[in-house]
């Protein structure tokens, strides 16, 4: 089944410069002209220009999509360019969108790109959803992951997903018209914090790749009408063990979006949904933490501190402040190595996971417990900028 | 025995093994039987009051178990079980 495309493919041409450059897909019957005007017809919304975004748009505007538009309010850093190929080192600094069009323009200057300099909200996904024929979901957060499905349901637009974490990634094409949509596989988003993110967990860097390529694939499926599309279908990928296993999907008739008698007919507000105020949510800051200033003249006068470390061993190897470390994991059964007379101070990457420590040695008695404010990044800032940041 | 395939968020939780052998006839005990022998992967499956969690799936090869006969679902040996969580990474 092909999706339907409001520009008509037929009232289109291609130029003998398209035509060239397009000739490997002209010689194929799956596609031929009449598959590369539907392309050029084609109007793609990708969301986001990252992990997943990259190689998506480049497959995608190489392909010879005609419109495709792109939604990021981000900027270029150093840690994106382990995955995010779409950007060059040179790239560091600037926004997201004026890199990825620039690239996408130079691979093909007939691409005619879109640049939605915005954060996807309930207030602008209807509208901008509307302008598109297939959206390509590439976002990194639970509460954009279902506005991304609602606003596809309500708009009839399919919503070519994609989501990764560390090695493993998943695939499918949700709400179309007679497949399911996300909300039919999970109603309910996990509480914050239960799942780690990328930046918390970190993602191998080919593997957006290998999903994002998934993903193109089944946005030019759908625009051609050709093949099997993962509707109804979950794939699961496992980078580590190179395993491919697939799930059936079923439409719930019970699902409030997509269902028989569906009760969400516009678009909620996604952070109230998913029980945070955001993805960025900032550590509260509590009477027991201690910033890395007064930590370090603390140590530096020679006070009798010990300096807790929770990240995990590998982390420790990257940098570290020299102190005792125990994975926030096996600190239940390691507490023993703790002496509760004595003033301890708990750090990590950021503050989070360290929290989550002294939560759980104040629990368990220990009465002179602090955290380390911002974590050993807030060291690196402000005490030691010799200290990699990672 | 039947084989349980622990997604990566959760394989910390379970000596970081990807799958786990259970003895079970039931996907329900299955479940009971993982979370018995690791105890610290129970707060993400279950609720406080003992209900599978809603963001969980679980599926017996590639059925749904919500479309099956639910935890009653019978279980034989050689069968895969998949616990399906939510990720949402992507940048």
């Amino acid at each position: 089944m092909a999706t339907t495309l409001e520009v008509k493919p037929e009232a289109l041409t291609l130029s003998n410069e398209e035509i060239q450059r397009y000739s490997r897909h002209l010689i194929m019957p799956e596609v031929g002209m009449e598959g590369q005007l539907k392309l050029k017809a084609a109007r793609v919304l990708c969301i986001g220009a990252g992990g997943l975004g990259s190689p998506l748009a480049l497959y995608l505007g190489a392909a010879g999509v005609g419109t495709m538009g792109i939604v990021d309010f981000d900027v270029v850093d150093y840690t994106n360019l382990q995955r995010q190929i779409i950007h060059s080192t040179a790239d560091v600094g600037r926004k997201k969108l004026d890199s990825a069009a620039e690239k996408l323009k130079a691979i093909n200057p007939f691409l005619n790109i879109r640049k939605f300099d915005t954060r996807l909200s309930s207030d602008n996904a209807l509208e901008l959803f509307r302008e598109f024929d297939i959206i390509a979901d590439g976002t990194d957060n639970f509460p954009t992951r279902y506005l991304v499905n609602d606003a596809c349901a309500l708009t009839g637009k399919p919503n070519v997903y994609g989501s990764i974490f560390r090695f493993e990634g998943q695939a499918s094409v949700f709400a179309t018209k007679e497949g399911p949509c996300y909300r039919c596989l999970y109603p309910e988003p996990p509480p914050p914090g239960l799942v780690p993110s990328c930046a918390e967990g970190g993602v191998l860097g080919i593997l957006p790749g290998l999903v994002g390529v998934i993903q193109a694939t089944e946005v030019i499926k759908l625009i051609l009408g050709k093949g099997e599309p993962l509707i109804g279908r979950l794939l699961l990928i496992d980078a580590l063990d190179m395993k491919f296993r697939e799930l059936k999907l079923r439409k719930n008739p019970g699902c409030p979006v997509c269902g028989t008698h569906p009760t969400i007919k516009q678009l909620i507000d996604y952070n109230e949904f998913c029980g945070i105020r955001g993805e960025e949510k900032p550590v509260e800051t509590l009477a027991t933490d201690i910033e890395v200033e007064e930590l370090k003249r603390r140590l530096d006068a020679g006070e009798n501190l010990f300096v807790l470390d929770v990240r995990e061993p590998h982390e420790y190897q990257i940098c570290n402040i020299g102190g005792h470390l125990i994975p926030l994991g096996d600190l239940p059964k390691r507490v023993n190595e703790l002496d509760s007379s004595q003033e301890i101070v708990a750090h990590c990457r950021s503050g989070v996971r360290s929290a989550k420590a002294v939560d759980f040695l104040r629990q368990a008695g220990f009465k002179k417990v602090h955290n380390l404010a911002g974590g050993i990044l807030a060291w690196a800032d402000r005490v030691d900028p010799k200290m990699p940041k990672y | 025995m039947p084989k349980i395939h622990i997604p990566t968020p959760l394989r910390q939780y379970v000596g970081k093994q990807p799958a786990v052998e259970v003895k079970a006839g039931t996907i329900g005990a299955a479940l009971s039987d993982l979370v018995a022998q690791h105890p610290d992967l129970r707060r993400h499956l279950y609720t406080d009051d003992g209900k599978l969690r809603a963001f969980v799936n679980v599926y017996l090869n590639d059925e749904d178990v919500r479309y099956l006969q639910k935890e009653a679902t019978a279980v034989k040996d050689g069968d895969s079980i998949s616990i399906v969580p939510s990720i949402a990474g992507g940048r």
